[in-house]
């Protein structure tokens, strides 16, 4: 499903170079959920965004789904990222404009479906998230723990076989990360597959295969069986 | 994403924030109307002139005889005949020789007249003279060579204030005269206007000239469709008889009023220029706006890269924005115009909408939208996803 063969991120800055990924390989199967775990400046992002195909590697392959997108341009990366992934963020990123639902359309408005069809879409994934009552409510109308839930329901909306999340939990109190956590871990006994980034321990304890990624390099990728 | 799609998230977006988007459309508004009250104005002042010139008769054709010396002239009889030779092309005419630095005179009261001009009885009617009093010059005037003349009300309101001027005794360059007509006042009665004139017998003017007398005619075509014909018939026999076109001139109202559609076509381009001046202002405000929009909405953008925006879908989302605010600042703009040439009609002046002014005008803003969005919406559409989504 997802496979990095010896993936170089380098940025050069003057005369110093920043290895932000020094060599990761990683292949993730269908129906995993991997957990990647680093502090800050690990390289743990540029993983996220190398996989989430908003960049692409220095040198390297990155297979998704069996195609190479490390030499894609921009318009088919779009497209990949279109098809075959959706984005939770920390932020949940809503467009602050556009209603619930209309969020949760975007990816299907790129992917260039009829009205009716995004409509009949959106509102599936919203329902799916139990905030099917919410589509006319502007997003700065729903608590924190409810965006980000509408967020999930825009990355799931299009049906994407990858869900990448990177820290979800990151703006939520506990219980509410809680909510979304366990939320992330039904989608994946449903069959998607799901790649979280964190930063936080108590979080990847409830992963069962957790990569530690430090300075660019993967120091450890444990799988055990944990109670998902 | 199809155009239709782009087009209503623009809407969306310039509703968002209603007050910017009027300020960013205001330079393309006030650009359009002040294009189209000028071309208005313009328009309805040409109308103007031409309707004054078509008074005096686009069947007017004048002819000046300079003559070239020796024995080749023309005398009035010949035009006459000319005339009664020719009564499909021609109707009538009149001499007009004019008669320099005259002086009228009522007593002690002295005016000095600055047009006075010996005419046959056809002057007044050609000239589309109207006689407030009295009557105008007669075929009997000339022939007998009376000693009448007519005023215009400029001298009549000098010589004789609010008394009646018909019947009284005017003196003429020290020769007595009577006033047997007082034209009907044409131009608030100036001294120097057309109010300003005394009209003679033109078998008198020669008489009433201290120096020299400078000789013209006026003919009046049988039709405006003949006065082009009429024009050449003349020039034809002036040439038969000088034959030389250096001692005679002819020219017709028609040629006058293409002279003067030439200038007002040069005028109205130039004002219009003008104005497109600010729509090329307009145009830049809508620049100015995007770049900030853009920067604005950077997240946005990254956010909508994220969810799988092609560079082209930002570019024509931003593209878009900024054709609709063109094109909506276009119409009010014309509407606006619209408005602007009937406020301008309260001034007592003239307009004549021009539906072209309108659709260049709104041409342009549209390809203005064009122009001045390209370059932010490439902007737009080259943002680093990763960037765009960190930006705050």
């Amino acid at each position: 499903m997802i496979e990095l063969k010896n993936v170089y991120k380098i940025y050069s800055d003057g005369d110093s170079e920043i290895r932000a990924l020094d060599g990761v390989s990683l292949h993730v199967s269908r129906g995993e959920f991997v957990c990647i775990v680093g502090s800050s400046g690990s390289g743990k992002s540029t993983c996220m965004n190398i996989i989430g195909c908003l960049d692409i590697p220095t040198s390297g392959e990155y297979h998704l789904n069996g195609t190479d997108v490390s030499t894609m341009s921009e318009k088919e990366l779009a497209h990949v990222r279109n098809r075959e992934l959706g984005f939770v963020f920390q932020q949940y990123n809503l467009i602050p404009k556009l209603t619930v639902k209309e969020n949760v359309e975007l990816p299907l408005l790129y992917k260039g479906l009829k009205p009716q069809e995004r409509s009949a879409l959106a509102q599936k994934a919203l329902e799916r998230v139990g905030l099917g009552d919410r589509g006319k409510k502007y997003p700065a109308q729903l608590s924190g723990g409810q965006q980000q839930r509408v967020s999930i329901a825009r990355a799931l909306a299009g049906n994407p076989p990858v869900i990448l999340a990177d820290e979800p939990t990151g703006a939520l109190d506990s219980k509410t990360g809680r909510e979304v956590l366990e939320f992330l871990k039904q989608l994946n006994r449903e069959g998607t597959t799901v790649v979280l980034i964190t930063h936080d321990n108590a979080i990847a304890s409830e992963i069962n295969r957790v990569v530690r990624i430090h300075d660019g390099k993967i120091i450890s990728d444990e799988t055990r069986e944990v109670v998902q | 994403m199809n155009i239709k799609q782009a087009f209503s998230l623009a809407m969306k977006s310039l509703a968002a924030s209603k007050m910017r988007s009027f300020l960013t459309m205001l330079g393309i508004i006030i650009g359009v109307a002040a294009v189209i009250v000028i071309v208005s104005m313009v328009n309805g002042m040409t109308q103007d002139v031409l309707n004054e010139f078509e008074n005096l008769g686009a069947t007017t054709i004048t002819v000046t005889v300079r003559g070239r010396g020796g024995n080749r002239s023309v005398s009035i009889d010949d035009m006459q005949n000319l005339v009664d030779d020719n009564p499909e092309y021609l109707e009538s005419m009149t001499p007009n020789i004019m008669v320099p630095g005259m002086t009228a005179k009522n007593g002690s009261t002295n005016v000095d007249v600055s047009s006075c001009v010996g005419v046959n009885e056809n002057y007044v009617p050609i000239k589309g003279l109207t006689i407030e009093q009295g009557r105008g010059i007669e075929y009997m005037d000339c022939e007998a060579r009376l000693r009448n003349c007519v005023i215009g009300s400029y001298v009549a309101q000098e010589l004789y204030g609010y008394t009646e001027a018909v019947g009284q005794e005017i003196k003429l360059n020290g020769q007595s005269y009577q006033v047997v007509g007082v034209l009907e006042e044409k131009a608030d009665s100036a001294e120097g206007s057309a109010d300003d004139i005394v009209i003679v017998p033109y078998t008198m003017a020669s008489r009433l000239s201290k120096s020299f007398t400078m000789g013209s005619y006026t003919f009046n075509a049988a039709g405006k469709e003949v006065a082009d014909k009429a024009q050449e018939l003349i020039d034809g026999y002036l040439l038969g008889v000088f034959s030389n076109t250096n001692a005679y001139s002819v020219s017709n109202m028609a040629s006058m009023i293409d002279t003067i559609n030439e200038l007002t076509d040069t005028l109205s381009l130039v004002l219009a220029g003008v104005a497109g001046v600010s729509l090329l202002v307009g145009g830049i405000g809508i620049m100015n706006i995007m770049l900030v929009s853009v920067t604005e909405r950077t997240r946005e953008i990254g956010i909508r890269k994220s969810l799988g925006a092609t560079p082209w879908d930002i570019m024509s989302q931003f593209v878009v924005e900024a054709i609709t605010t063109s094109c909506l600042g276009g119409v009010m703009g014309i509407l606006l115009g619209i408005a602007g040439s009937y406020a301008v009609t309260l001034l007592d002046m003239t307009i004549a909408l021009s539906v072209p002014a309108m659709l260049i005008s709104f041409t342009i803003s549209a390809a203005i939208g064009i122009a001045f969005g390209y370059f932010p919406a490439k902007k737009a559409a080259k943002l680093n996803p990763i960037e765009a989504l960190r930006y705050d």
